[in-house]
């Protein structure tokens, strides 16, 4: 009865995971993932993503079985499951070998076959192929989970140092250029991928290191150890930890060069609006789908006043009174003005209705900025330009021509601004978590009612909740027109506001490591993987699914929401487990 | 008690409750002296407002065949389905290629009364596909979660929705083709109304009546209406809750369907992966108008909507003298959506809202 059951599940799983694969193929993923190589002219990224779900898949298969201690029969059966998994894709040789699937499906290309049948002349021999492949996979899969935990471990950081370091190779490279010798380097990436060697020594290199740390560290973890020390010496672990992490900071920039600094200001711009909205959505409960109207705000205000181009505050007054460091703050005041008026009117709305109110500003803006009606003031579709950059010490007071300001005008440098209003911002939050109005937040978003009856002015608190949350977006908005340049109303789509909510979110809601974590996960990786850009959305889409299913505190969330999302979970968790049965029935049918 | 508990502590900041009668006065002021300049001024004639209707009516039978999805579901899970526009894109996105391929072979014009039903099955049936396998998926495992976390979810699916079906089919745009009969127009009175606007709209309301028989007609109908109203007591009569939330969401999924290739046959061009997005606002909007969980109210709201936006640029907003008023239809949606949340949550017919809060 067993093996019956068995069979079932391996078709299930085997089918599941071709599935995937089918659909990262259908989708384009795999084709363009397949231009990167990890490992020079060995492994590409594509071939990784190609077995990665039938690994997976005969991993689990493996894992159910793991109680008849047979390894031959898990073995097996991982093989078994990485052979289903074939099925869909060869289906997909098949049709597209009798039907032009290219027509429909534009990414049904020549190529994709040619990956998927492994570069074989014959579609016969390269489906066979596949198929191959796809059950070592399986079996693989099946191997690690059948060896000791420890060991497991040590295998997957291995494989995933060394897929890290091949993928981004370039960003590596960089790196790596300050400290190591430069034929060195050549020996160890060809282009931007590893050599096959250094994959290799890489790969055992980081799992036997691993694999010896597992023993060390099994049960001290760095924090407990540090906690164990007596309390001065406590304090100067803490200050050394502080004083690297400042001159790591003050480096970066001119350690990874021009291109990734200026991924590290977008970065730092989306950390500031994720602190931001981190008060309304994480803090105060109020799920804000249209931030970006405060993004729009401190870019316009910052881009009609500092302007030299005809939109201009001087070319429409003949004043020249504003430079950057003056509008700044005046961006992150009017954003918050905007924030206040806007909240008023929704204060009284539940939670999703408020989401989709505030969605609805959010397009309003963007209509309105792009409309003829106000294209006077603003520019309609063509937008502002000739925003100038920030110049440090920009208003020099003395007469000597000799002093010219310092244009901050490459990402390096801007990087510091932004660096600034970070940890100003990180600042601002942290206090406020733990402030007597961060507390008030947290009750209004447990519970209104309660709050309320608590004593706590609800209405008020939620309006500083949105004021307050507008005044980093108005911040990042104004660093971000001076920054481009130029600023076009199409740069302020809801886009913008999913991003920053799917940051917060991914990275922890209410936790200001999460955001930090969350926005260079998020907008940091897809910037140096270019093949990742055209896909970001549709993963951001796929990790909001997956977190809210799995994980809804986020990545690194705060102590508070992880206890209050756990105990949500645990009240509801008797309910739904016989309706779960029941579905069975309906899907069976 | 939550409504008086709510009123007493508002009552401290009475600030919300003047900004709140305060845009009320704006309001109303702004859209009387749009209205009163246009008519004063005889810009248009009253043929052309009635075709100015007559297309309102058209466009917003699909807002409303779109909008009954989002009601169906609210009605039996209080969940915003965010991605129900993506699922009406699904089948309109899906359904376009076969009408091209259609198109091609002839059939579309040698047997439209044929082939134009075969389409909206057909969109019917990917939208419906759509729709089960977001709730078996993303939805079902969510249904004790707190609130605003199947709504992340159904975010997190609708810009997963979009960007899976740029990756299917690219991301240019493609435009559904002209069918011969669905041209010209025929008089009625003094105005002309376009044959293409009244096979959309009897078509939506063909479709409509034909919900609302399932609804209060039929057993399954009748085990929709018991969950909404309570799904432990309808479990305990035996109902399968589970198997009518997937119905629920078949039924919506297949209307949105349908509803993309009426909106096809009616407005050809313009379909492509994001085509879902502002339909769906749009058509979420009809639904909160009519009262949210309310069957016939989507239907007025999304007639209502229909209407209010082909007639309101011209009338209000080219009244107040802004130019290009035209462009700003959809600021007119999405400013018609935002006053309906804050004036009257509850819709137009609604009235179980309230109690339903929690």
């Amino acid at each position: 009865m067993t093996m019956q059951l068995n069979w079932r599940f391996l078709i299930r799983a085997g089918l599941i995971a071709g599935a995937a694969t089918l659909y990262v193929s259908a989708i384009g993923m795999l084709e363009s993932f397949s231009g990167r190589e990890v490992i020079r002219e060995t492994v590409t990224l594509g071939q990784l993503m190609l077995v990665a779900a039938s690994a997976a898949a005969g991993y689990f298969a493996a894992n159910r079985l793991s109680d008849t201690r047979n390894p031959i029969a898990q073995l097996a059966s991982g093989l078994l499951v990485g052979f289903i998994s074939s099925i869909p894709l060869l289906a997909l040789i098949l049709v597209n070998s009798q039907i032009e699937l290219r027509g429909v499906l534009v990414n049904i290309t020549r190529n994709l076959i040619q990956i998927l049948t492994l570069s074989q002349e014959n579609q016969l021999s390269g489906s066979l192929l596949l198929t191959l492949s796809l059950g070592v996979a399986g079996a693989f899969g099946a191997g690690l989970a059948l060896i000791p935990r420890r060991i497991r471990r040590a295998v997957l950081i291995g494989l995933a140092v060394t897929v890290g370091v091949g993928t981004l190779g370039e960003l590596v490279q960089q790196l790596l250029r300050q400290v190591i010798d430069r034929d060195v380097l050549r020996a160890i990436f060809i282009r931007n991928s590893l050599s096959p060697q250094a994959a290799l020594v890489l790969f055992v290199v980081t799992a036997v290191l691993t694999f010896g740390l597992s023993w060390s560290t099994e049960e001290r973890t760095l924090r407990s150890r540090v906690a164990a020390l007596p309390p001065d010496q406590r304090r100067y672990v803490r200050a050394g930890g502080v004083s690297l992490l400042a001159v790591l900071l003050l480096a970066l920039p001119w350690l990874v060069g021009t291109a990734t600094s200026d991924v590290l200001t977008d970065v730092g711009l989306y950390i500031l609006m994720g602190l931001g909205l981190n008060i309304a959505v994480g803090l105060a409960g109020l799920l804000d789908l249209g931030y970006v109207t405060n993004f729009a705000v401190g870019a316009y205000v910052m881009g009609v006043l500092t302007s030299t181009g005809p939109l201009g505050f001087e070319a429409k007054t003949g004043i020249a009174i504003f430079n950057f460091w003056l509008v700044l703050p005046i961006s992150l005041l009017i954003a918050m003005f905007t924030g206040f008026i806007l909240a008023l009117p929704v204060l009284r709305m539940r939670g999703d209705y408020l989401a989709i109110a505030t969605l609805g500003f959010g397009e309003i803006i963007r209509l309105l900025a792009i409309s003829d009606w106000l294209k006077p003031l603003i520019g309609g579709a063509q937008g502002v330009l000739f925003i100038p950059k920030p110049q440090f010490l920009g208003v020099t007071l003395l007469p000597q021509p000799e002093i010219y300001p310092l244009v901050l005008n490459d990402p390096q440098q801007l990087y510091y601004v932004i660096l600034a209003a970070c940890l100003f911002a990180i600042f601002v939050s942290t206090r406020l978590n733990n402030s007597r109005i961060g507390r008030q937040w947290m009750a209004v978003r447990e519970d209104e009612d309660v709050a309320a009856a608590m004593g706590i002015n609800t209405a008020k608190s939620k309006l500083l909740a949105f004021t307050l949350s507008a005044a980093t977006g108005g911040l990042a908005g104004g660093i971000f027109a001076s920054k481009l340049g130029t600023i076009f109303p199409n740069s302020f789509s809801l886009l913008v506001s999913i991003n920053v909510l799917s940051l917060i979110i991914i990275g922890g809601m209410g936790s200001v490591p999460g955001i930090v974590i969350g926005a260079f996960v998020l907008i940091g990786l897809p910037e140096l993987l270019r093949e990742f850009d055209q896909y970001r959305l549709l993963l951001y889409g796929a990790l909001l699914i997956v977190m809210m299913l799995s994980r809804p505190e986020g990545l690194w969330p705060s102590a508070v929401h992880r206890r209050e999302m756990h105990s949500a979970e645990d009240e509801a968790g008797t309910v739904p487990e016989s309706p779960r049965d029941a579905t069975v029935v309906v899907t069976g049918d | 008690m939550r409504l008086v508990l709510n009123q007493r502590t508002l009552d401290e900041f009475s600030w919300v409750d003047f900004t709140i009668g305060v845009l009320r006065v704006v309001i109303i002021a702004l859209i009387l002296i749009g209205s009163f300049n246009t008519l004063s001024s005889g810009r248009f004639t009253s043929d052309q407002w009635v075709s100015l209707v007559i297309s309102g009516l058209a466009q917003g039978s699909i807002y409303a065949l779109i909008a009954l999805g989002y009601t169906l579901v609210y009605g039996i899970l209080l969940m915003i389905n965010f991605a129900h526009g993506e699922v009406f894109m699904s089948g309109a996105f899906t359904a376009v290629f076969l009408a091209q391929a259609f198109d091609r072979s002839g059939f579309l014009n040698s047997a439209p009364l044929l082939a134009i039903p075969v389409l909206i099955v057909f969109a019917a049936l990917v939208s419906m596909t759509v729709a089960i396998l977001l709730e078996r998926i993303a939805y079902r495992p969510l249904r004790n979660a707190p609130r605003l976390v199947p709504l992340i979810t159904a975010i997190g699916a609708s810009f997963f929705l979009q960007y899976t079906f740029r990756g299917f089919y690219g991301s240019s745009f493609q435009a559904y083709p002209t069918v011969d009969i669905l041209r010209g127009s025929f008089p009625v009175g003094s105005v002309n109304v376009p044959i293409s606007q009244v096979v959309v709209f009897s078509a939506a309301l063909l479709l409509m009546f034909c919900l609302y028989w399932l609804v209060e007609r039929t057993k399954i109908g009748k085990a929709m209406r018991a969950v909404s109203e309570n799904k432990e007591v309808s479990a305990l009569m035996g109902v399968d809750i589970d198997r009518i939330i997937v119905f629920t969401f078949a039924i919506g999924g297949a209307l949105a369907g349908a509803a993309g290739v009426i909106n096809g046959l009616y407005r050809p061009q313009g379909v492509n992966f994001f085509m879902g997005f502002v339909p769906g606002i749009k058509a979420f909007t009809a639904a909160v108008l009519g009262g949210i969980g309310n069957i016939p109210g989507a239907m007025l709201g999304g007639l209502f909507l229909g209407v209010i936006e082909a007639i309101g640029p011209n009338l209000v907003l080219a009244g107040l003298g802004i130019p290009g008023a035209n462009q700003l239809k959809d600021v007119i949606a999405f400013t018609m959506l935002v006053l309906v949340l804050i004036f009257r949550p509850q819709g137009i017919l609604g009235e179980r809202l309230a109690e339903k809060k929690a």
